[in-house]
């Protein structure tokens, strides 16, 4: 028993990042179709941009938020510069150009930073509290603790501010809210911006666990990616479940099966869930109309 | 000239004379190899261009299939005394068995849900390869036996620039053949409406699942090829940035050109060499120039490029 | 087959979509050779119903036969082997082809098959393919786009899409042949010339089912009529009996006073 508490903490930590990245897709996706595929590099810069600012001597609160404020700004440069210009181009045109832009971040990171792995020091030390027999990290309260703070926010913030709604309205017919006066553009910026805070800080958080480096983007964007289809694509809740489960099937696949497949463990339920439910966990099954 | 360009042997015919034009421009054994590795990846993408951008249908699984093929004349010579010859078509038999029981299933679904099962299907193909060392070499990889033809060994990197240049012509040939037959128009057409491709008559599962496996097929191949080029094989060719690499010069060439295929492998291929100067900022400016070429070419760089000339004469 | 068998036979069909029965036991038999149309206010669920005969639906009741062989719920390619065809009200064209290209689809059944004269372009596949092509020359000169064969469908006008659906859908040969708004987008001069094709096509000796919102078109070309209201028949006959039939006169102005109504169904 201990052992299974000990595989689901750990993978429910995983699981809340991927989770993020997860929700960073579907924000970005329901304002503008786009699968962005540099989501995993805003975790990287969140990271990373907190470690060498530390390392600068800058106090963490403080580089932290100024992480923070670095990916917003290159989210929004990403969609100003790289998505905007290519209104219009087809999807796969526009996931190629992510592609691009995570390749780019990618070389940028190398350059301004480097090319080691890198830690963070816990946020409230590294003595592990002892619970039901296992041993867990107090960061991993950080990280649980964020992602549920950061889901809330959402929440409220679809649900309950004017912008919120603004966004759904986009989400649910770009057309119909360019015709009611939405701001469409702003729109789409505001997501790629909203969606590297929210990376960003899932990089922060679980850098003391996992270590960071400028590659470690492309790979969380794929398991965000997989997470996120296998909650169905649009759908936020999906997107934190999908994570979650993701998250929770490497950590018991690795602890009970095999460490070296446990990636492969976790796609090969991505396959079976995907093969009952063609549209994903929360997908609505939908009907062609001609 | 524009009937000319449209008949189905243009293409093939365009990339002969290229190959055997560029030849000639080659100074050393080292332009050689690149063009060897443009050629070879450029038969991959031509297959997955198939599927792509004739059928509408993603795959970000198929460096799976091309690394299925490169191990298989890796593997079977050194544990069964196969000829590579042997072992690479046993390669492409076993990659069109498995991409025809995985593609049943796979292909019911649709855009980005099918996009993250390949994906998944690729990543099972690569951890096999590279966790299972006792077969494979492991992250290693493993050396691969020289080809022998008739007791005449195949090496230099001119020899390999001819055969798999030769490879190229004969995939862009048979690829044009098929986009040009009914099975090519019932997989264009289901691209743009499968319904009406199946009030058609069409039996789009089937459609689907025929060039899926047409393309894994033309991925082993080149698999093999390459690893016959090199004498050694590494996992990485078969894991998912690979598969994303395909994807990628598929893209930017052009969906739906077969000329395209060849361009969008020979960028990949072609700027990493040239910006290796360039030491840490390669992968900036790669990125950038990925980003620029889709912005300005949205279709790809050989469809863009064609609309744009035959938009200038219609002035 | 006398001609007067019927070709198609629907029985007690019927579909829901979230609880609202979109479609509910709906009948209709259409015989060779003659026109038979499916009129109704908008939302009547004519669309619907032809999904569900063609196959893109799957009914939850009642069955179709065509030709006398039961084929409820097969898959659209199979019904169309079978010599059902279609037209969309939305159009369904594929519009990276040419219009050749797309009347030449239409004769995938009758093609043949074989990968490996397709991959390698043996004699028979070329052979194939002209004798489609000149299939699909003919067709387009019988709905008037003989000058647009080489153009892709992307650029052709809303009314030559529905034209070249039409060239399609027969280039199947089929027995039994599904228009969903052949006229919509038509002017005058168009509407005549799609009539005139579509009694063609039943001389021929296809049953035509038709679905049109041009009342003076289906008025004057239909054999017989069936009105369909909120899913249900609410009556069916001669365009005649149609005209004077009270209920069809409510259903489509409410109470208002007969003379408009018999203006609107005119």
């Amino acid at each position: 028993m201990p052992e299974l508490l000990q595989f689901c903490v750990s993978g429910l930590t995983v699981g809340a990042v991927y989770a993020l990245v997860a929700l960073g897709f579907t924000i970005i996706y329901n304002a503008s179709d786009v699968v962005n595929f540099a989501q995993g590099e805003f975790v990287m810069i969140g990271g990373m941009t907190t470690v060498f600012a530390t390392a600068a001597g800058v106090p963490l609160p403080l580089a932290v938020i100024g992480a923070i404020l670095v990916a917003m700004v290159v989210g929004l440069l990403l969609h100003r510069l790289a998505i905007e210009p290519a209104r219009g181009a087809s999807p796969v045109t526009l996931i190629i150009i992510t592609i691009g832009a995570s390749i780019f971040l990618r070389g940028l990171a190398q350059v301004v930073f480097d090319k080691q792995f890198h830690s963070l020091p816990a946020f409230s030390g590294d003595t592990p509290i002892r619970f039901g027999g296992a041993a867990i990290l107090p960061q991993s309260f950080w990280v649980l603790g964020g992602a549920a703070v950061i889901v809330v926010l959402l929440w409220g913030f679809f649900n309950r501010t004017l912008i919120g709604k603004a966004v759904l309205a986009t989400a649910a017919n770009r057309l119909a809210a360019r015709l009611v006066g939405i701001n469409t553009s702003f729109v789409m910026g505001l997501s790629f911006v909203m969606s590297a805070a929210i990376g960003a800080i899932a990089g922060i958080l679980v850098t003391p666990i996992t270590l960071t480096s400028y590659d470690v983007g492309m790979l969380l964007a794929l398991k965000g990616f997989a997470a996120a289809m296998l909650g169905g694509m649009g759908n936020p809740l999906g997107a934190v479940v999908g994570g979650l489960a993701v998250g929770l099937l490497e950590a018991l696949g690795a602890g009970y099966i095999s460490s070296t497949y446990k990636d492969a463990i976790a796609f090969i339920v991505i396959l079976v869930v995907l093969f009952a439910l063609p549209g994903g966990l929360f997908g609505k099954a939908s009907v062609e109309r001609v | 000239m524009g009937k000319l360009l449209s008949h189905r042997l243009a293409v093939p015919v365009v990339i002969a004379l290229l190959v055997v034009a560029l030849s000639f421009a080659m100074p050393s054994n080292f332009y050689y190899r690149v063009a060897a590795l443009v050629w070879i990846s450029a038969l991959a993408v031509i297959g997955l261009n198939l599927l792509m951008g004739y059928a509408g249908q993603v795959s970000l699984g198929h460096a799976g299939f091309f690394g299925i093929g490169a191990y298989a004349v890796a593997v079977l010579p050194a544990q069964f005394g196969l000829h590579p010859l042997v072992a690479a078509l046993a390669g492409a038999v076993a990659t069109a068995a498995i991409a025809f029981l995985v593609g049943r299933p796979i292909l019911r679904l649709k855009g980005h849900y099918l996009a993250v099962a390949t994906l998944g299907f690729g990543i099972l193909i690569a951890m096999t390869i590279s966790n299972e060392a006792w077969l494979t070499g492991g992250p290693d990889g493993m050396p691969v036996e020289r080809l022998t033809l008739f007791g005449w060994r195949v090496r230099g990197a001119d020899t390999w620039y001819w055969i798999s240049g030769g490879l190229l012509v004969i995939g862009a040939w048979i690829a044009c053949n098929l986009v040009a037959s009914p099975t090519g128009r019932a997989l264009r057409a289901l691209h743009d409406s499968e319904v009406a491709a199946r009030v058609a008559g069409i039996d789009v599962a089937r459609a689907k699942l025929t060039v899926f496996v047409i393309s894994a097929v033309y991925a082993s191949v080149a698999g093999s090829t390459l690893a016959l080029v090199n004498g050694f094989v590494t996992p990485d060719k078969a894991n998912f940035l690979h598969s994303i690499e395909l994807v990628t010069m598929v893209v930017l060439g052009g969906m739906g050109s077969i000329l395209g295929s060849l361009a969008g492998a020979a960028i990949l291929v072609v700027l990493p060499q040239v910006l290796t100067g360039f030491h840490d900022y390669e992968h900036m400016i790669l990125g950038l120039i990925m980003m620029v070429i889709m912005i300005v070419l949205r279709a790809g760089i050989v469809p863009s490029l064609a609309a744009f000339f035959q938009g200038r004469r219609n002035k | 087959m006398s001609t007067t068998t019927p070709l198609l036979a629907v029985d007690g069909i019927g579909i829901s979509f979230g609880g609202v029965r979109a479609v509910d036991n709906v009948g209709f038999t259409a015989r060779a050779g003659e026109v038979f149309s499916i009129i109704g206010p908008n939302g009547a669920g004519k669309t619907t119903l032809f999904n569900l005969v063609s196959g893109v639906y799957t009914p939850k009741a009642g069955s179709v036969h065509l030709a006398g062989e039961p084929v409820t719920a097969l898959e659209p390619n199979r019904l169309a082997e079978r010599g059902l065809s279609r037209t969309f009200q939305n159009l369904q064209v594929f519009f990276r082809m040419t219009a050749r290209e797309n009347v030449m689809v239409g004769r995938h059944l009758r093609e043949k098959r074989g990968l490996l004269a397709h991959l390698f372009a043996l004699p028979s596949t070329g052979r194939q393919n002209r004798e489609s092509a000149a299939v699909a020359d003919a067709l387009l000169e019988r709905v008037g786009l003989s000058a647009q064969a080489d153009i892709p469908a992307a650029n052709l006008s809303y009314g030559a899409l529905k034209r070249l659906e039409i060239a399609r859908a027969l280039a199947a040969e089929p027995k039994a042949l599904l228009l969903d708004e052949p006229a919509a987008g038509c002017n005058a001069v168009e509407t005549e010339e799609i009539e005139k094709l579509i009694r063609r096509i039943a001389d021929d000796g296809v049953a035509v089912v038709l679905v049109e919102h041009d009342m003076k078109l289906v008025m004057r070309i239909s054999d017989r009529i069936l009105v369909l209201d909120q899913g249900r028949v609410l009556a069916e006959g001669s365009a005649a009996e149609i005209r004077s039939n009270p209920k069809v006169i409510e259903a489509y102005l409410g109470t208002h006073g007969t003379r408009e109504a018999n203006l609107a169904l005119d």
